[in-house]
């Protein structure tokens, strides 16, 4: 089992966390947003090889935050709350 | 020499002293250039090849791996066969792999070993039993053999289950389709491999793209770890690792790759004839030729390109294995591997041509497409060969996710992911 760091309880068990996407994709704002500007904020990821920048919630305490990994050894990088505050 | 596998040629290698086997594909050396190449030795690669020479008489054509054939998804898989789908687009799809599954190992002088030996999805509660009518009703109209199976049916078919009256996943009936069944992975890959090399096609392993050429915004051949080489018309079938290829070629993909995991155990005597998929358990499973018990799941729920299972889901597929099916707490798991999958968010895959011209897809299987390998490689040689689609892989082009014509085959992909 790995731990993973929430920044609110710290490190838990891996299981107690849900996958939210890529952090930094931003939903697009006005009215006059292109169709393939929305399809790309929809569906297109970046998926890398390597190091990650991913939102995750850890469903125990609620907190989302960004983790930044590297998927291919699962290492964890670094961890931070969303707002930035708090960072284990 | 020999190079036709009968019964014929079996007893004359015998009395011969097995001296006239030959390798079953040649290993040239790749050329500067062909008129295509196809990127990934997995299954959808080699078929791809194959059915650009044999449809289309296209054979200057080179399948580059950068390990060795089958060793990706295609070597990983549980092998289950089917075209239980939903959509009318997806019968189309698999249900054109499934009638060619059906004469592959004649059209490919290879036995593939198609066991039809029938599939059950089971239901657990009355809802499950009116989802599973809803659903044999769409095959049927559809022209899919389905069957709505009561629970004396599935007793009948897998009477090791766990009947008794306090199981979490209690029997209300299941969705049955006869069609259905296994084949042998490694088969599919060497019968096309095999098959391809005879009618001219270059099996290049040990050779990773690093990158595209691109010239006046075409892509017009490929970097590899064994030199350039050129194509005008170059299909890409990766799996997992489609998102890794198109950031060379400039573009994203609504694809997120994970783990798949599965297991077997220590090989014993025929014990279970069919295939079996609790989505309640979270479980399917079947028996191999050799005796073992093949055990997959769902997805691990972390993105990854380990090609690796984590300790949790399996053991959460184990618990669900024993509460199918209790008397398999006596076996042994012999082993556990995983393989990268392509998961697009309709649960359908992408075929069709790249946002990079000259460069086309065959990706987004998830943890399905290998039903789909006789398809994926009908679908990516037409498109090569005619830079057009046809009616059966037009509705799986990249396009819809901007027009919103989605393929939700979330429930027929069979375990939630
Ligand atoms: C555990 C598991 C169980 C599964 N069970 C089933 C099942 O029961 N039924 C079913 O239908 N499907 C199943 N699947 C899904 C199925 O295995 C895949 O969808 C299918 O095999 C994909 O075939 P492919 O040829 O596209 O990919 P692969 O077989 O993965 O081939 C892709 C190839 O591309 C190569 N490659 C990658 N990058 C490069 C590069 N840069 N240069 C050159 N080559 C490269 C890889 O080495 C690999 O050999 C399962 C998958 C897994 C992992
Ligand atoms: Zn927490």
């Amino acid at each position: 089992m790995q731990l993973f760091p929430c920044p609110f309880c710290g490190p838990r068990d891996e299981t107690e966390f849900h996958y939210g996407g890529d952090a930094g994709n931003a939903r697009p704002d006005g009215a006059d947003v292109p169709i393939d500007r929305w399809a790309d904020y929809l569906y297109l990821r970046t998926n890398p090889k390597g190091t990650a920048r991913e939102i995750w919630v850890h469903m125990n305490c609620g907190e989302f935050f960004v983790m930044e990994r590297d998927t291919v050894t699962h290492k964890v990088l670094s961890s931070a709350a969303l707002g930035g505050e708090h960072v284990a | 020499m020999t190079t036709r596998y009968s019964a014929f040629s079996l007893f004359k290698e015998g009395l011969a002293g097995q001296t006239g086997w030959q390798p079953a594909w040649r290993s040239p050396e790749p050329k500067l250039s062909y008129d295509a190449i196809v990127i990934g030795g997995g299954g959808h690669g080699l078929a791809t090849a194959y059915y650009l020479a044999k449809n289309h008489n296209i054979t200057s054509v080179a399948v580059l791996e950068k390990g060795w054939i089958g060793g990706g998804n295609t070597g990983r898989n549980t092998t289950v066969v089917r075209s239980n789908y939903y959509y009318p687009e997806s019968v189309e799809l698999y249900g054109l792999a499934h009638r060619l599954y059906e004469g592959l190992s004649k059209e490919l002088n290879y036995n593939v070993m198609l066991s039809q030996r029938g599939m059950v999805n089971l239901c657990h509660s009355t809802r499950e039993m009116e989802i599973g009518a809803r659903t044999v009703n769409a095959m049927q109209i559809n022209g899919i053999d389905a069957e709505l199976f009561s629970p004396d049916d599935v007793r009948r078919v897998a009477p090791i289950y766990n009947f008794s009256p306090d199981a979490r996943f209690p029997v209300f009936g299941g969705i049955w389709q006869g069609r259905a069944g296994t084949a042998r992975h490694d088969a599919v890959a060497w019968g096309y491999a095999r098959a391809a090399s005879r009618l001219g096609v270059d099996i290049i392993q040990n050779c990773e793209i690093t990158d595209f050429i691109i010239q006046g915004g075409r892509c017009r051949g490929v970097q590899t770890s064994r030199g350039a080489i050129r194509a005008e018309r170059i299909g890409m079938a990766v799996a997992g690792h489609s998102s890794v290829l198109a950031a060379k070629a400039g573009f994203r993909l609504p694809i997120n790759s994970y783990a798949l995991q599965a297991c077997v155990s220590e090989p014993v005597k025929p014990i279970l004839d069919t295939v079996v998929l609790s989505p309640g358990c979270g479980v399917y499973v079947s028996q191999s030729d050799k005796g073992e018990i093949v055990i997959g799941g769902g997805l691990d729920r972390i993105p990854s390109y380990a090609q690796r299972g984590n300790l949790p889901t399996l053991e959460g597929v184990i618990a669900g294995l024993l509460e199918m099916f209790p008397i398999f707490g006596q076996l042994k798991l012999m082993r556990q591997w995983a393989g990268i999958v392509d998961v697009v968010p309709d649960s359908s895959p992408i075929i069709g041509p790249s946002p990079l011209p000259g460069l086309f897809l065959n990706c987004g299987w998830g943890t399905g497409g290998f039903k789909a390998i006789p398809a994926g490689g009908t679908l990516l040689a037409n498109l090569l060969a005619t830079d057009e689609h046809n009616h059966i892989s037009r509705p799986f082009d990249l396009d819809r996710f901007a027009s919103g014509r989605l393929i939700d085959e979330a429930a027929g992909s069979g375990i939630a992911h």
